[in-house]
């Protein structure tokens, strides 16, 4: 057996010392434990779907950087309108689609009007809400004309649901997605993996991978053996849990602790009682103690929020200290909305760790105050069904994973029946601001709204938890949109 | 003869449309709507109702049922609500990995588990067959999961003779495919060898108790020949019928083996089409199995006639 070994080692270490002698890979298998539905960013709201496709595959007028800022993509410059109305984007010329048919205004009209018009199944087409005219001026000039001004226009078209599609091909992006970014979709081996190549036609500056494989990997025991034979060598967000340690302290892999957009919160119903009364929300604030809480759902490694916000952008506020953890507060404002004696309440789970684990702790510290929860593990289609749409709920968590999605409280059916027409106010500027400065001050006075009125509760920050091969380089830290951008990435020595 | 496959044919439809009323009803109620499940918690209610109408989830649900049930018959499986692919070909690629796997473990477990019987049979009482059974016995116990991670560490970390996990298609070749399957294969069929070393066992002991045994030992008979000849033959029985339980539950039970080496195989593709609520997938492919549960039914049945004449002149 010793023998054995021996030699297998030998044979390891000559074939290791063979491959690093040529030049550095241009090969990169990335796990992800979802697998998207289809592959078509404009008709479905699954993570996973941009996370192969996005800035890889397909390419929008502009694209969100690593750090959430907006950037040119297919659209080279753009002018804006004094009014904040108009819109006038120059494209680049010379963009093909990878089925070999030529990328020019035409295109940009045709998806813009498909995401926003009747029978669209886009799954964010309030983005394209306040468009009024799409208008191909010249073969490289779109005009978009919006019915009023929006703040947001620039970056909502950066998402990856309002990437630039062909007429020839929208149909069938789901099945053979055709885009015009510097991978090409090569082959879809369903259950098991999506590769994707480099498109030696591509406009822009060439990507350093010659081909990408993402491997579905569901369950998180089996990522860290897949890590350490080699099979994968990325693990661009992974929940390995206890695991993490081993890994991290293994030199061949970098582990790489960054931000989400998604805010992990205690979801509660406004609308219902005794949740209505503004004393009971703040006694459940007072009553959660956000580390605690983090180190159960998250490892440790969550950051924890005050308000509905991501502590990576740059207009977040710090709020954490609203409603500090206090227990005898708690009880004192309970007594003030005469329930002194506690009360009763549903908390519905959804199947993800954060909020299976998080719901265990969160429910013994409520029990410290009188507050007993029954805790009711549910299902994502049953969750969607009883808490999302019809609002059967006390209590719920989960993680907002959209970016920048504060806006969401202004809606008027969403499952939080929050309603409070100051903070409507606010959200109602913040569409017409297009000023920078303007915007961060008015997102601080909406952040400070909602951690006032304690409308849910506000617990952490989801992390992104990357591990990857120590000589990987490129991959995104953070993740301000769902997606890993392969533009960048390769392999030294 | 006949008269009694007929009757086995006429009981195995019955048996099926029940299964698809069932199947379809019990999916129907299920809470959940596909159609929000693909567009999530941004969607409009007219992006949601344009899906509805394009997934044909609008239509009365007899309608549905009828139109699936025909579909079934001319062997269109219809089309998966979230992959908007025909059914049939999601089950096609997947049973590419599912049915080999499937057959893989039945035959090692097979060709573990009948000889290892026979042995601990033969030496009732002795030491062979303590340690013959305390292993079958530890078999059983150890859950198949966690056994397939021990063989992940040992065979893909430690060794790295095969891979961690995952599977390369046939396309890759038919070596490379093969060897992803073989710790799976391997790790599904221990836990059922286990099971069927211990009845082919028990069937051979309550066997070779029997007067004929007694009587062909008493002309003569050599006892190795008694053995293979006499008794093996007739503890064949209860053999094939846990036989044919077994290769129903490796085609459609495999879903955690698939999950730890994440194999795109049927089990893995019913379970994701449930989370998904992707119905149409979920009820092809469960009437998919009972039809193969029907089949291989039968298979045993006939297979009984052939090791018992008496079966044969009976019917």
């Amino acid at each position: 057996m010793k023998h054995w070994k021996s030699i297998i080692a030998a044979t390891a270490l000559v074939l290791a010392a063979g491959t690093s002698a040529f030049a550095a890979r241009t090969d990169l298998v990335l796990g992800m434990p979802l697998e998207p539905p289809h592959l078509d960013p404009t008709a479905g709201a699954a993570a996973a779907i941009d996370e192969v496709l996005y800035a890889n595959v397909f390419e929008g007028l502009t694209r969100i950087g690593s750090k959430g800022e907006v950037m040119p993509a297919l659209a080279e410059s753009w002018t804006v309108s004094d009014d904040g109305k108009v819109y006038t984007f120059k494209l680049h010329t010379g963009v093909k689609f990878h089925d070999g048919s030529a990328f020019d205004a035409e295109d940009v009209k045709f998806s813009l009007d498909r995401a926003r018009g009747e029978g669209s199944t886009n799954a964010q087409k309030a983005l394209f809400a306040a468009i009024d005219t799409v208008e191909a001026v010249d073969a490289a000039t779109v005009k978009v004309t919006l019915k009023n001004p929006q703040g947001s226009f620039l970056y909502n078209m950066g998402w990856g649901d309002a990437v630039i599609v062909a007429p020839e091909s929208a149909e069938t992006n789901k099945e053979k997605p055709i885009g015009t970014g510097p991978f090409k979709f090569d082959n879809w081996a369903k259950g098991s993996s999506i590769t994707i190549v480099k498109n030696p036609d591509y406009w822009g500056e060439p990507v350093a991978l010659d081909k990408a494989e993402f491997r579905i990997v569901p369950d998180a025991a089996a990522a860290i053996p897949a890590l350490l034979s080699g099979d994968v060598q990325a693990f661009p967000n992974v929940g390995v849990g206890d695991a993490l340690a081993q890994i991290q302290a293994d030199p061949r892999f970098k582990v790489v602790i960054g931000a989400t957009e998604g805010e992990t919160i205690l979801s509660t119903n406004n609308k219902k009682a005794p949740f209505d009364k503004l004393e009971v929300r703040q006694a459940i604030a007072h009553t959660l103690d956000r580390q605690a809480i983090i180190d159960a759902a998250s490892s440790g490694l969550g950051t924890p929020i005050g308000s509905h916000f991501s502590p990576a952008n740059a207009a977040y506020v710090d709020l954490t200290g609203t409603y500090p953890h206090d227990v005898a507060k708690a009880k004192e404002l309970l007594k003030a909305a005469g329930l002194e004696n506690g009360f009763k309440a549903t908390l519905k789970l959804p199947p993800v760790g954060y909020a299976r684990d998080g719901g265990q702790v969160i429910a013994a510290q409520l029990r410290e105050v009188g507050i007993e929860l029954e805790i009711i593990p549910v299902e994502w289609a049953d969750w969607l069904k009883q808490v999302f749409t019809d609002k059967d709920y006390d209590l719920t968590i989960v993680s907002h994973t959209e970016p920048n999605d504060i806006g969401i409280y202004a809606r008027k059916d969403y499952y939080f029946q929050y309603d409070n027409p100051e903070f409507d106010k606010v959200i109602a500027e913040l569409d017409v601001t297009t000023d920078g400065a303007k915007r961060n001050e008015l997102f601080g006075k909406a952040q400070k709204i909602l951690a006032d009125d304690a409308v849910n509760g506000f617990l952490f920050e989801l992390p992104k938890i990357g591990i990857w091969d120590a000589k990987v380089e490129g991959l995104w830290e953070n993740s301000p949109v769902q997606a890993n951008d392969l533009t960048k990435v390769k392999w030294v020595d | 003869m006949t008269a009694y496959l007929l009757k086995r044919l006429l009981i195995g439809a019955a048996t099926m449309v029940v299964a698809s009323l069932v199947v379809f009803s019990v999916l129907e109620i299920l809470p959940g709507d596909p159609a929000q499940l693909m567009l999530g918690m941004n969607a409009t209610p007219d992006a949601l109702e344009a899906l509805r109408e394009q997934m044909g989830l609008n239509q009365p649900l007899l309608f549905r049922y009828l139109d699936w049930v025909g579909g079934l018959l001319t062997l269109d499986l219809g089309r998966s609500y979230t992959y908007s692919v025909p059914v049939l070909d999601l089950v096609t690629e997947r049973l590419v990995v599912s049915l080999p796997l499937a057959i893989i473990a039945l035959v090692l477990s097979t060709a573990i588990a009948i000889p290892v019987g026979i042995f601990a049979a033969a030496r009732r009482g002795r030491a062979g067959d303590a340690v013959s059974m305390g292993a079958a016995q530890l078999g059983v116990a150890i859950p198949n999961f966690w056994f397939a991670l021990l063989l992940i560490y040992v065979f893909a970390v430690w060794l790295r003779l095969v891979p961690a996990g995952g599977f390369p298609g046939w396309g890759a070749g038919a070596w490379p495919a093969l060897k992803a399957l073989v710790l799976p294969a391997v790790a599904l069929a221990l836990p059922q060898a286990a099971i069927l070393a211990r009845v082919t066992r028990s069937a051979l002991i309550e066997v070779l108790g029997e007067d004929y045994i007694r009587t062909a030992r008493a002309k003569g008979m050599p006892r190795r020949r008694v053995l293979w000849r006499h008794a093996l033959r007739n503890a064949m029985i209860p053999v094939l019928t846990i036989l044919g339980l077994q290769f129903a539950f490796l085609l459609a039970g495999t879903i955690i083996i698939e999950n730890v080496f994440y194999l795109p195989g049927l089990g893995r593709l019913v379970f994701q089409a449930i989370t998904q609520r992707d119905l149409i997938v979920v009820e092809s492919v469960v009437m998919l199995l009972v039809a193969a549960v029907i089949v291989v039914n039968f298979l045993v049945d006939l297979s009984y006639a052939l090791v018992d004449p008496r079966l044969r002149i009976r019917a």
